[in-house]
């Protein structure tokens, strides 16, 4: 969902200086002692704190895989910590700076073409985020009403073919950013907030008066979020795969996900309240790296 | 790299490309959706451009007005306030912060605040040019007006504003073709016009880099149209033998 058009273009124009080659990325990890882990600085799933503290559902689970990688290779790693962005997490896989990144990447088909994913550990739903006070509960409310949609995500697609397949004539705002579009729910200049779950919650987590808003309704679409890594690094990619399958069968990738997102975190100590969705859980119990293609959107 | 000009032709929902590149009723193409996106940076820009250029003409001509202090300090007041904040923090208080202070704002449609932004936003900048403009004349002007019997209005409205617009046409031009620039920060409350359309269509379809070539040609015929309005303008009104006379042309 955070793909940004940019992450095409500078993926293209680096796409065109990667050239063919098998890398081992295992081997490398194994030399240098130390695994340059992609991180992000301000998503739902891997964020910081500031001085150099990187943490989160996705960044914890990677430290996890770290320790299982430096199990296998019989030798202590560390972490070099680098913060990607949407722009640039793909030429920073391809040409090696970063050995694999555990964030907020959505698995899909156009970007399979350039690295590979991991399982998937995290399915993110768009839902829709209402004031409380309006009544609305599903997508049919919506006739006549004003929704906020943040320019440059998937989302505002979603929502049209919603409107075109359920005959429904809806108002649609769109905000600059997710800020933007939480602040046109919550001055009252749109009825609804359509966005990914996790942005939804953390918004309302940070709002003035989070019990004014509600996240309700069906399931929009289903986008499944995995570590990235190099491209045709089979090794790498079965050590990842491996240990997140350790992860879900011992439980610890479930309670990983109940301290984020259930209980309160740094650094305002809220709590996002966002019990695990059954798309997340089917994802655990089925694991898998098909891209979103696959889900039916 | 292979450009792709198939993807205005396509339909907004399914992608699939039209026939004839239009659609029909409730089904849209990247096309249809380009030429609304113009049509709201078109309705914003000469919106603007309208107010900016009452707006900016009143508050020069009372900034040069010779025996009131009020007023002037008035006008002062006005493009110090207008033109020392940016742009796209005066759009948000417009958008977010006056409707809070003024409960009847809040219905006023997000078209009408937008275009009073980026037009009293211009007119700070544009009264500076009247008031240059006013100021650039020679004084005997004024007193031979004032000899003449003229009241204020009168010999500002037949010797003063005469002579003053004609030597601000230059940097009116710049500043008509700025507005249709400045336009682009109406997306950021909201308004569906060319800069929101670059960023939304450049990730449904993929094609950013076409979307972008799209996007900056019409921005760029958009201002280059008001310049040579502007341009037949200055020509229609030369007084041979003042300001740009000889170069025949315009200045710019």
């Amino acid at each position: 969902m955070k793909k940004l058009w940019l992450a095409a273009a500078v993926s293209f124009l680096a796409s065109g200086a990667a050239f063919a080659q098998t890398t081992d990325t295992l081997a490398k990890i194994g030399e240098r002692g130390a695994v340059n882990l992609g991180v992000r600085d301000s998503s739902g799933l891997a964020f910081t704190l500031g001085g150099g503290k990187y943490v989160g559902f996705h960044t914890e689970m990677a430290e996890r895989i770290v320790d299982d990688i430096s199990k296998q290779l019989g030798k202590p790693l560390t972490i070099n910590y680098q913060v990607i962005t949407s722009q640039n997490r793909i030429p920073l896989i391809q040409n090696g700076t970063i050995d694999f990144e555990c964030g907020s990447t959505t698995n899909s088909r156009a970007r399979q073409k350039d690295v590979d994913f991991a399982y998937t550990t995290y399915v993110e739903e768009v839902r829709m985020a209402v004031n409380t006070k309006s009544g609305i509960k599903s997508i049919n409310d919506l006739g006549g009403k004003t929704l906020a949609v943040t320019t440059g995500t998937t989302s505002v697609q979603h929502i049209r073919k919603k409107a075109r397949d359920a005959n429904l004539d809806f108002k649609q705002v769109m905000g600059k950013d997710h800020a933007d579009s939480f602040l046109l729910l919550e001055s009252g200049r749109a009825d609804a907030f359509v966005m990914d779950g996790s942005i939804l919650a953390a918004n309302i987590a940070k709002a003035k008066n989070p019990k004014d808003f509600a996240i309700v309704g069906e399931v929009l679409s289903v986008e499944p979020i995995a570590c990235m890594l190099p491209k045709g690094d089979a090794k790498l990619k079965k050590a990842i795969d491996d240990s997140i399958e350790r992860q879900v069968k011992d439980g610890s990738l479930a309670k990983l996900y109940d301290k984020w997102f259930m209980q309160p975190i740094p650094p305002n100590n809220v709590n996002m309240n966002m019990p695990v969705s059954e798309s997340t859980k089917n994802a655990w119990a089925n694991l898998n790296d098909k891209p979103m293609e696959d889900y039916g959107n | 790299m292979a450009m792709d000009w198939e993807v205005f032709c396509k339909d907004t929902l399914d992608g699939v490309v039209q026939s004839g590149c239009f659609g029909n009723g409730r089904d849209i193409t990247y096309l249809d959706w380009l030429l609304s996106a113009w049509g709201w940076t078109v309705s914003v820009s000469l919106t603007g451009l309208v107010i900016a250029l009452v707006a900016g003409s009143i508050i020069g001509v009372i900034r040069t007005l010779p025996a009131s202090p009020w007023l002037v300090r008035f006008g002062n007041a006005w493009v110090e306030l207008f033109r020392n904040i940016p742009l796209l923090v005066q759009i948000f208080l417009w958008y977010f912060v006056v409707p809070a202070l003024v409960p009847p704002m809040k219905a006023f449609p997000p078209f009408i605040l937008v275009v009073l932004a980026l037009g009293f936003f211009t007119s700070a900048r544009i009264a500076e040019q009247v008031r240059a403009g006013i100021q650039a004349l020679p004084k005997g002007q004024r007193y031979a007006g004032m000899a003449m019997g003229f009241t204020t209005v009168q010999y500002y409205r037949y010797v003063l504003l005469p002579m003053a617009y004609r030597i601000i046409i230059p940097p009116l031009t710049s500043e008509s073709m700025n507005i249709f620039k400045n336009s682009a920060v109406a997306f950021a409350v909201s308004i569906p016009e060319l800069t929101q359309y670059a960023l939304q269509v450049g990730e449904e379809t993929a094609r950013p880099i076409e979307v972008y070539i799209a996007v900056t040609i019409l921005y760029a015929i958009s201002a280059f149209v008001i310049n040579r309005i502007f341009a037949f303008i200055e020509r229609r009104a030369q007084v041979p033998g003042f300001v740009v006379a000889g170069t025949g042309a315009g200045g710019h």
